[in-house]
């Protein structure tokens, strides 16, 4: 892992002119101000921290890692790096049982798939809510996601798995937690589509969860080992020449950047192999590599909503491009803002307010346009978004699964 | 005192650099009645143009054990009664493949004699304590070097003076001395605020201009010797290291790395320069280069470090009395009776010595006052703090005691490694920005910060981004601390020092310079004046990012607010 104190220019902090356009385009600066903001939080922060760690402020902590900052820095300053690496290496918070419990969310899955309608009626009940809420500080109008009686692996593996080597082309899917323990039919969406297309798809040789709820969440040792795992899945499936696709903006982010930026762990050699579903299906169309058919019958109006994560990467154009191959379809681009849950950030008490305030803007204008769904690739944001407006919110991928003519496609996959 | 000058002075003190402002707040501790008079700003010459090194005589002990001994014993001194202005970090000396190893055992050998505690540690050692050293170290040595900021301590003693009594005139340049029968009488004054003279008289003036005490003393009729010579420093725009590096060999250029506040300092360069540079000194390209090559081998990530801006101070060397060539120069404290020595009495001049020993020089020299003035008042000042450095004036409010090491053993009066007091140091936890804001006002100020009133949003508002000072802060230095324009308020608080140069900062002081009763065509020239001093330190090392930041900033004043275009001349 990198050291941090050998290399104290990382992150390029010394880099900031001061033009303060970070703490503009902070969704958090502009609503809360107990939070100083980026410019302040991270590149003069930063030199106050290195005369002395006693000069960390745990205000920190109301940054929600949304990278906006970055992507509004003129001169390639990694701001958020640099506030996310100061809690890292200053917090002397410790993680409670609340920060345990929503940042593991393989263990949580696992468990509560088992018991799956048992978990999620207990989870909606009135006074369950109240102790979350008064003992764990988990806000009360928070829903969590329902969980799956059946986990996305075992379906795969009893129904899909052996159709796949029949396909010229493979890929494998880093399906993340989200799939695997809520909402298995997004996983299934994607294998219908890349089939379609003519790709098998498989699973990672062990696929852990991809640490972004640990990071935020101070379990960084855990992280890291999480993170050296999906490594070694990932470098073995490169080495077999299949990329690795996930369905999920954050999970993909991370495992790019978060990894070495955060966390210290060099993936220049398989980075370019980690993509995004509909980047990769764009891309394939895009190219003549491979060609879609879409349902004639197929008509909505969809809204797309830009997830911090997107805009960080830069990729929301491939989903709305993909999007907008659809013949039925009537898109709005939403303007890109945060919808202010950032993961785990807005399930605590203490953002509530904060997370609301945020995304208030976007909660009207969506409620504005009344789209049939607010589409999406991060699955947080579906959950804010879902709580927070009248309207339902979908994947990019299952809107191409259920606007995808499936035997047209497959067939102009074969001749080609 | 009235402007007709009829008031009378025991001693008039010239000059407000650490040595005026030491012998201000010695003499006013001993019960004169002292006037200090100082021409443009307190440390505004030497004082406040050196590394900022707190030194532990290790530098001097081969070369010079007299200074060296002087040192150490002012370094203990200075940590326990200016805790404020002091960083207790340690320092190296580090012995490179290219240096000989040998001088190790001559220099602790050295070091030991002089009484300062110089231990030798593993190169692995040296490197885990300072991450930043040259990790082709082969030798180490482990000294109790510290960083102190010379602006405030200079604050500290001029505050200390005043409590006592003294009365202080900034901005009052000496355009002559009233001398009759051979006795010097009174001082005149040029107020260059308001371009008028006076006369002031005294029983004793003290010369304590450092290079500037030359002219001052041709001014007398007498003749004091001295050669000014230049030394170059660059500021880098963060810590690269907390601990002092310095190289282990006879003392050459550029072989000292010092961390003060938000930055580090590399230097110096040393050269003889003619008088009428002393004011308008420029660091070269050869001297910038000199810094960055020899900077370099000591903290390699200086390669790679943001330079803020590169500045000059010039060491008053005295020609000893014996021989006026130069060639035999004194680097010691240099006191003079001017009726013994040329057969003027009533004054008396103090120089030579270092930022290190003004504590001492100032001791000798109210002592020399004392007995011209028949008192037997004892020197108190080793023992009794500055304000600033009283712990126990800060019970009202949470004092932070951020200033202590926060790596390894700490030292006490008798150089012995003492516990560390971690705990207390890393105490802080809770979150605001007025906090760190507060802290880094405390860490300026010490226990006076509880003087300083960030009670409500407005106040706690910051004026100067990078360096976390609050309007509050701005507020106290305009009210106490004898504030003229934005270069005084800069040597007080460090607004306008930070990455950004006054780029965010210079107005927004500006405008508080204003609301306190400055006119606003005044403070719009001074606005320009800051500027263009800033500029000044940033064009040796106008490239790369520090380029980019002053052309931003010159969009900001030329570009959106009208100023006047800065011209390079």
């Amino acid at each position: 892992m990198t050291d941090h104190t050998m290399n104290i220019s990382e992150n390029n902090f010394e880099q900031c002119l001061k033009c303060t356009v970070c703490t503009v385009y902070c969704p958090v600066a502009a609503v809360k101000p107990e939070y100083p903001g980026p410019k302040q939080a991270g590149p003069d922060g930063e030199r106050l921290r290195l005369k002395k760690p006693a000069f960390f402020d745990e205000s920190l902590k109301y940054c929600l890692n949304c990278k906006r900052c970055e992507v509004a820095c003129p001169h390639d300053v990694r701001i958020g790096d640099i506030i996310q690496s100061a809690r890292i290496k200053y917090s002397t918070k410790k993680p409670g049982l609340r920060e345990m419990m929503l940042a593991n969310t393989d263990f949580m899955g696992t468990v509560a798939t088992t018991m799956a309608p048992v978990v999620n009626a207990s989870l909606g009940l009135k006074p369950v809510k109240a102790i979350l809420d008064s003992v764990m500080k988990i806000d009360a109008h928070r829903t969590f996601p329902k969980y799956a009686s059946q986990k996305f692996e075992t379906w795969y593996h009893r129904h899909a798995e052996a159709d796949q080597a029949k396909y010229a082309h493979h890929v494998s899917f880093f399906h993340g937690c989200y799939i695997n323990y809520n909402y298995p039919q997004l996983g299934k969406d994607f294998v219908r589509v890349m089939n379609a297309l003519g790709y098998g798809v498989h699973l990672l040789d062990r696929e852990k969860c991809c640490g972004v709820a640990l990071i935020s969440n101070g379990l960084i040792d855990q992280a890291r080992h999480q993170a050296e795992i999906n490594l070694d899945s990932v470098r073995k499936s490169a080495a077999k020449g299949m990329s690795v696709i996930g369905a999920s903006s954050t999970c993909v982010f991370t495992m790019r950047d978060e990894y070495p930026h955060l966390l210290g762990i060099d993936n220049a050699d398989v980075r370019n192999s980690i993509n995004l579903a509909t980047r990769f299906i764009f891309s394939l169309i895009d190219s003549g590599k491979a060609k879609i058919a879409f349902r004639p019958d197929y008509k909505l109006h969809l809204a797309y909503h830009t997830a911090c994560h997107m805009e960080k990467m830069g990729w929301a154009i491939y989903s709305i491009e993909a999007l907008r191959m659809i013949p039925g379809v009537k898109l709005t681009v939403l303007p890109s803002q945060c919808c202010g849950i950032a993961g785990t950030y807005g399930f605590k008490k203490e953002n509530y307010p904060t997370s609301q305030a945020i995304g208030s803007t976007l909660f009207r204008k969506i409620e504005e346009i009344k789209p049939d769904y607010v589409v999406t690739d991060c699955e947080t944001c579906k959950w804010q978004i879902e709580m927070s407006t009248s309207v339902s919110v979908k994947h990019p991928i299952s809107i191409l699964a259920d606007a995808l003519d499936f035997d047209r496609t497959t067939a102009l996959n074969l001749k080609t | 005192m009235n402007s007709n000058g009829e008031s009378h002075f025991d001693v008039i003190i010239i000059g407000g650099g650490a040595t005026g402002a030491g012998t201000a707040r010695d003499c006013a501790m001993r019960g004169l009645k002292v006037l200090l008079v100082e021409r443009h700003d307190f440390a505004s010459g030497a004082t406040g143009r050196n590394h900022g090194l707190l030194h532990s005589g290790a530098r001097y002990a081969v070369t010079d054990h007299e200074s060296a001994e002087e040192c150490i014993k002012e370094n203990m001194i200075l940590r326990r009664i200016a805790s404020h202005c002091v960083e207790e970090n340690d320092g190296l000396f580090i012995t490179l493949p290219e240096d000989d190893l040998a001088y190790q055992a001559k220099f602790v050998e050295a070091c030991t004699a002089a009484g300062i505690n110089a231990e030798v540690i593993d190169p692995a050692l040296a490197r885990s304590l300072e991450p930043s050293v040259n990790p082709e170290l082969i030798g180490a040595v482990r000294v109790p070097d510290g960083s102190i900021d010379p602006f405030r301590l200079t604050t500290a003693n001029i505050v200390d003076a005043k409590l006592h009594g003294a009365e202080v005139l900034t901005m009052h340049e000496i355009t002559g001395f009233v001398i009759e029968n051979g006795r010097m009488k009174g001082v005149k004054l040029l107020d260059h605020r308001t371009k008028r003279t006076k006369t002031i008289y005294s029983s004793i003036t003290v010369n304590a201009g450092g290079i500037w005490g030359h002219n001052i003393a041709q001014l007398a009729g007498v003749t004091v010797n001295m050669f000014p010579a230049k030394g170059a420093l660059l500021v880098f725009g963060h810590r690269v290291n907390n601990m002092i590096i310095n190289r282990c060999r006879k003392p050459a250029n550029a072989d000292i790395l010092v961390p003060g506040d938000l930055i580090c300092v590399i230097g110096t360069t040393s050269s003889r320069i003619p008088f009428d540079e002393c004011d308008n000194m420029h660091v070269t390209r050869e001297e910038v280069d000199l810094l960055l090559s020899e900077g370099e081998k000591l903290a390699p990530s200086l390669r790679n470090t943001r330079i803020l801006r590169a500045y000059a101070g010039v060491r008053p060397l005295v020609a000893s009395d014996s021989d006026p060539s130069g060639r035999s120069i004194s680097r010691g404290i240099v006191l003079l009776d001017h009726e013994t020595r040329d057969g003027l009495a009533g004054f008396i001049t103090i120089t030579g010595g270092k930022l290190m020993t003004y504590r001492l020089m100032a001791e000798w020299c109210t002592d020399l006052v004392c007995r011209k003035l028949n008192s037997d008042r004892k020197c108190q000042t080793a023992e009794i703090a500055l304000p600033g450095s009283r712990k126990e004036e800060s019970q009202a409010r949470k004092y932070y005691d951020i200033h202590g090491s926060a790596q390894g053993p700490k030292y006490s009066l008798d150089g012995v490694p003492q516990p560390s007091r971690d705990a207390s140091a890393t105490a802080v936890t809770s979150a605001s920005q007025a906090e760190t804001a507060d802290k880094s006002a405390e860490w300026r100020h010490g226990s006076i910060n509880a003087e300083i009133n960030a009670t409500d949003a407005d106040s706690r508002a910051l004026v100067c981004e990078c360096e976390e000072v609050s309007v509050a802060e701005v507020e106290y230095a305009i009210s106490n601390l004898h504030i003229d324009n934005l270069v005084n308020l800069r040597r007080r608080t460090r607004v306008g020092m930070g990455t950004c140069q006054g780029e965010l900062c210079a107005c927004r002081a500006a405008g508080q310079l204003a609301k306190a009763g400055r006119c606003a065509r005044s403070a719009q020239d001074d606005l320009e004046k800051f500027l263009q001093e800033r500029w000044k330190g940033m064009y040796p090392v106008a490239w790369g990012h520090t380029l980019s930041e002053a052309q931003f900033t010159s969009w900001i004043y030329e570009g959106v607010y009208g100023l006047p275009v800065i011209e390079n001349k």
